[in-house]
């Protein structure tokens, strides 16, 4: 039975704590009387995860028959799947999407189905190289589909590929894969990494155009999602409820696999980032320090490098197979069951430390724009109930913020921080005056199409997913961060965590309640 | 009078050169340049007149003369040794006060007929401006004979002369040569309604050049590079739709042109791009952000640059120059400094005796916050007048 999350009262014996800083660490000593909200440690892992598997796709949830019974000879079949952006980091082989398409692909050679298609569900996001496709399905259903072209990457951009299946009752545009769309049966292979992932989000964001996504990936949207990882609190999840309720009222017939993980983040060399740092033995000081200093004296590029080629050891905790909704309700259960840590209260002060990684720069550069996102879009929204930190509080992250983009990956968040924000960084003012440009721009299309870009409007939507933490709070405090990509950005850049505490105290008074998350590995802040 | 004067010797010439090529604007300490109490320039003959100057403005040509950067192109066309100073608004004798239109075109030379440069009333590609009765000198400021605004007094023919309307001030008569230069530059760049238009550099020049694209014309869009805080703001109060600092300048053309891009270069671009710098780098800038058959305007004044053409070639690109303007160029920069404010470009006053902090300002101008630097002569004595004589 692994421990749930805990709350630590931080006193005088209380020994410096670990924070991310991107690509590095830096141990911080905090005042007495701080709270600590570590995550619970990692669920204990499926013993026979492709036992399991096939157990679910047997004994589906909801209305929904087992898959065997919905596949037979002459049939459209349609396998669509999570992209790059999930798991993070990314999982040591076998992913998890090559075990359950593998069952998925048994399952329909035994019925004699031929008309099989794989999809990246990648929305407006990169392209996948044959090195991330292989990685996430294996060489064995990469060398079965590929070469004849049977695996697919969504292109959201090509008129010909996409469908509009006209409009929800508050006349969203529904548009996704005309393959899809024309299937007798779409199977969506999930990872469910946190609570926003997953449920109709799945289908009608993953195989989505822009014409679709921009009914709920947008400001209005973001601030009455509070948080968007809550379902039932969360606007972006009501605007994909109403359009995947479309989609199966247009006859399409969704069968979903959603996966958990456990929490098992970081490899044996980095094991010290999975326990609480009083428990530490004199294996994991002595990991972290000769880490530590290692990872000081290596340039940002080769540190980058070093992360980048971590695999996680995390392993499945459960799976569930059937119809979406139904499935969706289970995923988040267990999902909840191994993140959420119950916090009794808000804070006025919230600390985080952002390490290398979030999800749109895997195998890439992070940005300040997805620094930004991973604070106040991702971290910031892990909560149920109310905010970790009060209205008017302060966040402060730790972050090196480099003013570094990947120019294959990220080329109109160069455009973004460099003309958008240099203007404004209004969420609400930035979607009016410049998104349609970006979004419709043909350079951005041209690359998101035949590169390895993510679409021009992109950096639009990590914006906006910062929006709710923009408008509830008071200050944002970056330590440790390039200044000037700090400022770019409309926060405010410090040396250290002792600056920063002061520059708070502008904000919040002298006395601020203080809280740290610590996180990753993912906790989901339960607040009372 | 006191004058700062500006004399050949090629031994401080090289110290400057070596001295601003480490720190630019050290020029002014180690060059040719120097303050110097010197007799008034005679009046070399008929219809010239004795001009006390208010204002002289600093100009990055010759910001560039007191570094030693120029090019070796105008040693046949200037005179040693010479006062600089071609921005000027002064009062002459009769008590008016006028604008210094400073080339030395044929009517000033006293050369009859005209070329035909100037029988067209284009003076500032005057073919005479070695010849005649004064000594070879491509505007005053550059000629032994004349004298230059950073002085206490020159002399100035009826040909270079615009008076200045009532009730403008000192500040905006300073900003009418430059204005002018604009002015003249728009014009060579045939500007339509449909044009995306791109400026290069937010100094004066491109300050002025922004305005008088927007006072002269309509184009679809403008587009600015500026490097400084306040060259932005100032871009942007002027009509740049868009400002992009330098190094994002082609970014920033190929977004507000929807164009493609290989390998980091634009495949269309600009219809227009006008280059206030003048730089090896500005007219690669020039030359990658100008769409195919484009036009671009050379403004600022260059040097030998070490540039590819190809794609001047390979997409039949127009580069024109923009040098100086015509005479009746004159009427259409007091307006647009009126209508512009472009006054508000004078950041700073000195008086001749500072020249060093002066000349370090102008030199850090952007950097500082300000654009255009001036030398303020309307304290202390009057210089005496010479009698006329004749060449």
């Amino acid at each position: 039975m692994s421990r749930p999350g805990f709350v630590l009262d931080v006193d005088r014996s209380t020994p410096p704590l670990l924070f991310w800083h991107g690509e590095k660490f830096r141990m911080e000593r905090l005042p007495a009387g701080s709270r600590v909200v570590y995550p619970p440690e990692p669920v204990k892992a499926l013993d026979d995860p492709d036992a399991a598997i096939r157990d679910a796709l047997l004994n589906p949830i909801g209305d929904s028959a087992p898959l065997p019974a919905l596949l037979e000879p002459g049939m459209r079949l349609t396998i669509c799947f999570d992209d790059i952006s999930l798991p993070l980091p990314p999982m040591r082989r076998p992913d998890v999407r090559q075990r359950v398409i593998e069952a998925v692909l048994d399952l329909a050679a035994d019925a004699g189905v031929d008309d099989v298609v794989l999809i990246a569900a990648l929305a407006l996001h990169r392209r996948m190289t044959e090195a991330e496709l292989r990685h996430a399905l294996g060489d064995r259903v990469y060398d079965a589909f590929a070469p004849s072209g049977q695996l697919t990457q969504l292109d959201a951009e090509d008129p010909e590929a996409m469908m509009h299946l006209g409009t929800t009752d508050r006349g969203e545009d529904v548009e996704i894969s005309k393959r899809a769309a024309t299937s007798d049966l779409v199977v969506y292979v999930n990872i469910n990494l946190v609570a926003m992932d997953g449920g109709h989000k799945s289908v009608a964001t993953g195989l989505a155009s822009y014409r679709s996504l921009k009914h709920h990936h947008n400001v209005a949207t973001m601030l009455k999602s509070r948080s968007f990882m809550d379902q039932h609190h969360s606007e972006l999840h009501s605007s994909n409820w109403r359009m995947g309720r479309h989609i199966a009222a247009s006859g399409i017939k969704v069968f979903q696999i959603e996966t958990t993980l456990n929490t098992d983040t970081f490899p044996e060399q980095f094991s010290f980032l999975q326990r609480r740092e009083w428990e530490w033995g004199a294996k994991d000081r002595a990991t972290f320090l000769g880490v530590s200093r290692s990872l000081d004296r290596t340039p940002a590029r080769l540190a980058r490098s070093i992360f980048q080629g971590i695999k996680s050891p995390h392993r499945m905790a459960s799976v569930q197979a059937g119809e979406v909704e139904a499935v969706h309700k289970l995923t988040t259960e267990n999902l909840y069951r191994q993140q959420l840590v119950e916090v009794q209260g808000q804070t006025d002060v919230l600390m985080m430390g952002l390490p290398y990684i979030s999800p749109y720069n895997v195998n890439s550069i992070m940005n300040p724009i997805l620094v930004a996102c991973l604070g106040l879009g991702y971290f910031f929204n892990l909560y149920r109930g109310k905010p970790l930190v009060r209205e008017g509080g302060v966040l402060i992250l730790r972050h090196p913020t480099p003013w570094a983009f990947h120019p294959v990956h990220h080329p109109s968040y160069i455009d973004f921080f460099e003309e958008v924000l240099a203007e404004t960084t209004d969420p609400l003012k930035i979607e009016a005056d410049f998104e349609e440009r970006f979004a419709t721009d043909p350079w951005y299309i041209h690359l998101y199409r035949t590169s390895y870009a993510y679409h021009g409007v992109h950096p639009f939507y990590m914006w906006y997913w910062c929006a709710h933490a923009m408008a509830h709070l008071g200050a944002v405090i970056v330590v440790g961060g390039d200044v000037k990509a700090v400022r770019r950005m409309g926060f405010k850049p410090a040396s250290t965590l002792q600056d920063a505490l002061e520059m708070a105290s502008d904000v919040v008074g002298r006395d601020p309640s203080i809280t740290y998350l610590h996180a990753p590995p993912l906790l989901m802040a339960d607040v009372k | 009078m006191k004058a700062l004067l500006f004399e050949r010797s090629l031994s401080r010439f090289a110290v400057a050169r070596l001295a601003s090529s480490v720190a630019p604007g050290s020029g002014a300490r180690v060059g040719p340049l120097r303050l110097a109490d010197v007799e008034p320039p005679a009046l070399p003959g008929p219809g010239w007149h004795q001009l006390r100057p208010r204002l002289a403005g600093i100009c990055g040509s010759d910001l560039a003369t007191v570094d030693a950067r120029s090019s070796r192109w105008f040693e046949p066309i200037v005179s040693f040794p010479f006062v600089p100073g071609h921005e000027v608004v002064g009062d002459l004798e009769d008590g008016r006060r006028v604008v210094l239109e400073p080339v030395l075109a044929c009517a000033a030379r006293d050369i009859v007929p005209p070329c035909p440069a100037c029988a067209r009333g284009e003076n500032g590609s005057c073919e005479r401006i070695a010849f005649g009765c004064l000594q070879p000198g491509l505007q005053t400021g550059y000629c032994a004979d004349t004298g230059g605004g950073w002085s206490g007094s020159l002399v100035a023919h009826d040909s270079q002369l615009h008076t200045v309307p009532e009730g403008m001030s000192d500040e905006a008569a300073v900003m009418v040569e430059p204005a002018a230069c604009a002015v003249h530059a728009v014009g060579a760049a045939a500007i339509t309604d449909t044009d995306t238009v791109v400026v290069l550099g937010a100094g004066t020049l491109g300050l002025c050049t922004v305005a008088a694209v927007r006072h002269l014309a309509e184009p679809r869009a403008v587009i600015a590079s500026a490097k400084h805080p306040e060259q932005r703001r100032l871009a942007t109060g002027f009509g740049a739709g868009a400002v992009a600092a330098p190094s994002e300048v082609r970014r920033a053309v190929r977004r507000h042109t929807g164009s493609l891009a290989v390998d980091g270069r634009l495949t269309g671009g600009a219809d227009v791009v006008i280059d206030c710098v003048g730089s090896e780098a500005s007219l690669a800038d020039a030359l990658a952000v100008v769409r195919p058959r484009g036009t671009v305007v050379l403004v600022g004044m260059p040097g030998p640059v070490n540039v590819d053409l190809t794609p001047l070639w390979q997409r039949e690109i127009r580069l024109v120059g923009s040098y100086a303007y015509r005479h009746t160029t004159f009427a259409t920069a007091f307006e647009l400094v009126a209508s512009a404010q472009l006054e508000r470009l004078v950041s700073a006053l000195y008086p001749l005796e500072e020249w060093r902090t002066a000349l370090d300002h102008a030199v850090h101008s952007g950097r500082r916050g300000a654009v255009k630097i001036a030398f303020d002569l309307r304290q202390g004595p009057r210089p005496t007048r010479k009698a006329v004589t004749t060449h």
